[in-house]
C-alpha cells in the first residue's frame, strides 16, 4: 500500500475524439490538501467526475486506495463512492427536503443508523458548520454561503476519507469564502481525510492547499507548494497567479487580423 | 438545376433520417429506464413511505382537478345524450350512455390526459430541474442510485394513482349525469339505474376499463420521467422537455386507448 | 409537510379510490343485479343464431336465469351448438323450448327458454332438442318482398283499382 490515497496514472478523455485531458499524472497523498488549478474550460471538474466514476477514461486509469476506478463493477464503483465525499460547485441540495434532512440523507440511505442516533450526528455536522439553528430551513430559504457549508455538512456526513470540492469559493462573498477556506482546512484536519480542491481562486486555494497542480491544454504544465509557484517563472503560472490579462493565455480569442476584418 | 434540386431533396431525405433514428434513440433510452425502474424497484417497497410521499404529490394533489373535471363532463354528457335519446323516445337509456361513455373511454382517457397535464409535467419539471442543479450527481456520487431513489417511486406512484383517479373520475362522472337527468330534466330514477346496470358489464366494461387506466399509468408516468432525465440541464431544455411530456403522453394515450379498445373488442 | 400528514391524505386517497371502484361494480354495473350462483350447462342446436353472443342473458318468463357460455360450430350438421349455463336453483323439464330473441325491434339477442311438460328434469350436459332460430331481419324483409311481389303477381290477373292503391299504403307502413 502507498501513502497516495488517490492515483492518476497516464489519464486521457474526451468526448467525440477531442481530448480534453491528455496523459495526465497526478498524486493525492494521505492527509494532505491538494488543489487543481487551471482556467474556466480546462477540464478540473472533469477530473473529480473521473475519480468519482461517473464517467469512464478514454486511456490511462484512476486508482483510489488501489483500486481501478473504471474496472470496478457498478457495486464496486459505489462501495469507492462510500468513502467520498464531494462539494458540488452550487451546493446541489436537494430543494424538497430541509437542512436537517439533507444533512441526514446520506445516513438514512447508506448506514442502518437508529433515527435518534442520525439525529445527533446531524447536529454534530451542522454545528461543525455553524448551522445548528439553521437545520428546520429549506434550501431555498439559505443564502449562497450558508447553503455552501450545509452542502459541506452533508459531504462529511459519512466521514469520507476522501473529500472533493468542486469550485468550493465560486460566486461567494469575502466573509464566506474565509469561512469555507477555515472549514475545509479543519475539516481535512479533524477528519484525517485527503482534500481535493478544484478551484480557479488564487488567493484562497493557496491558502490552504499543501500542494497544487496546474492544468492547462489537457497537461500538467506545473505544480508544487504554494511558495513554490509564487515564485514561479513559468510564463503561464505567473500570468495565472497574478492575475495578468495578457501572456501565454492570450486576451484575444482566436480571430482573424482585426484590420483586415473591418475594412473587408 | 437540376443538381440543386436532387442536392435538396437529398439534404431533406437524411434530415428525416436523422430525425427517425433520433426518435428510436430516444425509445430505445425510455424503454431502458422503463426496465432499470422495474428492475431498482425493490427500494420503492421496501421503504414505502418514499412511493406514499411520491402518491401525495402526483395523485392527492391532482384529485381537486379530476373530480371537478369528471363532475362537468358528466353533465354535460347527460344533457347532450337527452337531446339525442329524447328524439328516439328512449331517454331512460341516457344512464347507459352516461355510465358507459364513462367507464370505457372518458374516465381512463381523459384521466389520463389531466394526469399528464398536472402530475407528469410537474415530475419532468421536478427531475430535470435536480439534474439541472446536479442534484442527481450528487446523489450518484453519495453511492445512492438515483434510479432507485427518484424514478422508481414516483413510477410506482403514477401507477397506483392513475387507477384510482380514473376510478373516481368515472364515479363522480356518472353521479354527474345522474343530477342532471334525474333532478333536472326528470328522467326516472328507476330506469336511470336498472338500464344502467343491465347493460354495464363488471368483466367486460369496468375491469377493462381499469386496465386501460393502469396501461396508460405506466406510459404516463415513463413519459415524464424519461423526459425529466433526458432533459438538457438548462432552464430552455426544461421548459422543452415539460412541453414534451404533455405532447407525447397525449398522443401516446390516445394511440394506446385505440390499440387497447380493439383488442378488448375482439378478445 | 409531515409524514403522517402524507400517510393521511394518501389514505384517504386510496379509500375513495376504492369506494368509487366499489360503487362503480355496485351501483353502475350489473355486479349485484345477476349474481348466477352454482349452473349446470345444457346445449341446444341452432339452424341459425343470428347475433347471439357469449354471455348473453339466458331468460325464462322474462327473468334471467342463467347465461350463454359458449357457441360452437357443428362441421356435420351445419348447426350452431350453443352452450348455455343455468343457476342450479331453477330446474327445467325435459321438453323445455328453446328460442332466440331479440330485446326490442334492433336490441340485444337472448336465448328464451319456455318450459313443457315433461316429469323428467335437465341435467348437466343434456341436449334441448327443441329450438326455434333467431329471426334474422334480412331474411324477414326478402320474405316480406316476395310475398308482396306474388301478391302482386296474383293481383295483375284480376286488376282493381282498389287493391294497388291497398299496396301502396302497405309499403308505405313497411318498417324499412
Amino acid at each position: 500500500m502507498t501513502s497516495n490515497i488517490v492515483e492518476i496514472d497516464n489519464l486521457s478523455f474526451g468526448y467525440n475524439g477531442r481530448l480534453l485531458h491528455k496523459g495526465i499524472n497526478m498524486v493525492f497523498p494521505k492527509g494532505k490538501v491538494v488543489a487543481i488549478m487551471g482556467g474556466s474550460g480546462s477540464g478540473k471538474t472533469t477530473l473529480l467526475r473521473l475519480i468519482g466514476g461517473q464517467i469512464k477514461p478514454t486511456k490511462g486509469e484512476v486508482r483510489v486506495d488501489g483500486h481501478v476506478v473504471h474496472e470496478q463493477t457498478r457495486d464496486g464503483i459505489y462501495q469507492l463512492r462510500r468513502t467520498m465525499g464531494m462539494l458540488f460547485q452550487h451546493g446541489a441540495l436537494f430543494t424538497d427536503l430541509s437542512v436537517f434532512d439533507n444533512v441526514a440523507f446520506p445516513m438514512r440511505e447508506l448506514t442502518d443508523l437508529p433515527e435518534s442516533m442520525i439525529r445527533d450526528l446531524v447536529l454534530l455536522k451542522l454545528n461543525a458548520v455553524g448551522l445548528r439553528g439553521a437545520h428546520k430551513f429549506m434550501p431555498t430559504e439559505l443564502s449562497g454561503g450558508m447553503a455552501r457549508r450545509v452542502a459541506l455538512a452533508r459531504a462529511v456526513a459519512l466521514d469520507p476519507n476522501i473529500i472533493m470540492y468542486d469550485e468550493p469559493f465560486a460566486g461567494l462573498d469575502p466573509i464566506s469564502m474565509g469561512v469555507i477556506c477555515g472549514l475545509i482546512r479543519s475539516l481535512n484536519d479533524a477528519l484525517g481525510a485527503t482534500s481535493i480542491i478544484v478551484s480557479h481562486d488564487v488567493k484562497e486555494t493557496f491558502l490552504i492547499a499543501d500542494y497544487v497542480y496546474f492544468v492547462a491544454n489537457g497537461e500538467v504544465t506545473a505544480e508544487g507548494t504554494p511558495e513554490d509557484l509564487m515564485q514561479s517563472t513559468l510564463p503561464f503560472v505567473h500570468q495565472f497567479v497574478h492575475g495578468e490579462k495578457d501572456g501565454p493565455v492570450p486576451f484575444h480569442y482566436a480571430a482573424p487580423d482585426y484590420r483586415a476584418q473591418l475594412l473587408g | 438545376m437540376i443538381n440543386i434540386i436532387i442536392n435538396k431533396i437529398s439534404r431533406l431525405l437524411s434530415g428525416i433520417g436523422h430525425r427517425m433514428i433520433a426518435r428510436i434513440w430516444r425509445l430505445g433510452a425510455g424503454a431502458r429506464l422503463f426496465i432499470l425502474a422495474i428492475i431498482y424497484s425493490g427500494e420503492s417497497f421496501k421503504r414505502f413511505h418514499l412511493t406514499l410521499r411520491e402518491i401525495y404529490f402526483t395523485g392527492v394533489m391532482s384529485l381537486l382537478i379530476i373530480i371537478v373535471s369528471a363532475f362537468f363532463v358528466g353533465m354535460v354528457l347527460a344533457l347532450q345524450g337527452y337531446n339525442t335519446l329524447q328524439k328516439y323516445g328512449s331517454s331512460e337509456a341516457i344512464g347507459v350512455l352516461v355510465a358507459l361513455a364513462l367507464v370505457r373511454e372518458l374516465g381512463p382517457v381523459v384521466t389520463a390526459l389531466l394526469f399528464a397535464g398536472r402530475a407528469g409535467t410537474a415530475i419532468t419539471a421536478e427531475i430535470g430541474l435536480m439534474k439541472t442543479t446536479e442534484q442527481l450527481s450528487a446523489m450518484e456520487m453519495m453511492a445512492v442510485n438515483p434510479i432507485a431513489r427518484v424514478v422508481a417511486p414516483r413510477f410506482w406512484a403514477g401507477v397506483i394513482s392513475m387507477p384510482i383517479l380514473a376510478a373516481l373520475f368515472s364515479m363522480v362522472g356518472v353521479l354527474g349525469g345522474y343530477l342532471v337527468a334525474v333532478p333536472l330534466i326528470g328522467v326516472d330514477e328507476g330506469a336511470f339505474w336498472s338500464q344502467m346496470q343491465a347493460n354495464v358489464d363488471v368483466r367486460a366494461d369496468i375491469i377493462n376499463g381499469v386496465i386501460k387506466s393502469v396501461v396508460f399509468g405506466v406510459a404516463c408516468t415513463m413519459i415524464a420521467l424519461f423526459e425529466g432525465f433526458d432533459a438538457p440541464p438548462t432552464a430552455e431544455g426544461v421548459s422543452h422537455a415539460t412541453t414534451r411530456t404533455v405532447v407525447i403522453s397525449s398522443l401516446t394515450v390516445l394511440g394506446l386507448d385505440f390499440v387497447l379498445t380493439s383488442f378488448m373488442l375482439v378478445v | 409537510m409531515e409524514r403522517t400528514k402524507i400517510d393521511l391524505w394518501v389514505g384517504i386517497f386510496v379509500a375513495l379510490g376504492a369506494a368509487a371502484l366499489l360503487g362503480l361494480a355496485m351501483k353502475v354495473g350489473n355486479l349485484t343485479s345477476n349474481k348466477i350462483g352454482d349452473t349446470y350447462h345444457v346445449s341446444a342446436a341452432f339452424e341459425n343464431i343470428g347475433g347471439l353472443k357469449p354471455n348473453a342473458p339466458v331468460k325464462s318468463a322474462g327473468v334471467v336465469v342463467g347465461r350463454v357460455a359458449e357457441i360452437g360450430f357443428d362441421a356435420k350438421t351445419y348447426e350452431a351448438i350453443v352452450t348455455i349455463k343455468i343457476d342450479k336453483r331453477y330446474e327445467f323439464p325435459k321438453d323445455t323450448f328453446a328460442n332466440i330473441y331479440t330485446a326490442g325491434l334492433l336490441g340485444e339477442q337472448y336465448v328464451g327458454l319456455e318450459a313443457g311438460g315433461d316429469e323428467d328434469v335437465l341435467k348437466s350436459g343434456d341436449k334441448i332438442t327443441q329450438t326455434q332460430d333467431a329471426i334474422v331481419l334480412e331474411k324477414m324483409i326478402s320474405q316480406f318482398l316476395y310475398s308482396k311481389a306474388s301478391e302482386a303477381e296474383a293481383d295483375k290477373s284480376a286488376p282493381s283499382a282498389e287493391s294497388t292503391k291497398d299496396k301502396s299504403t302497405e309499403l308505405g307502413d313497411a318498417p324499412f
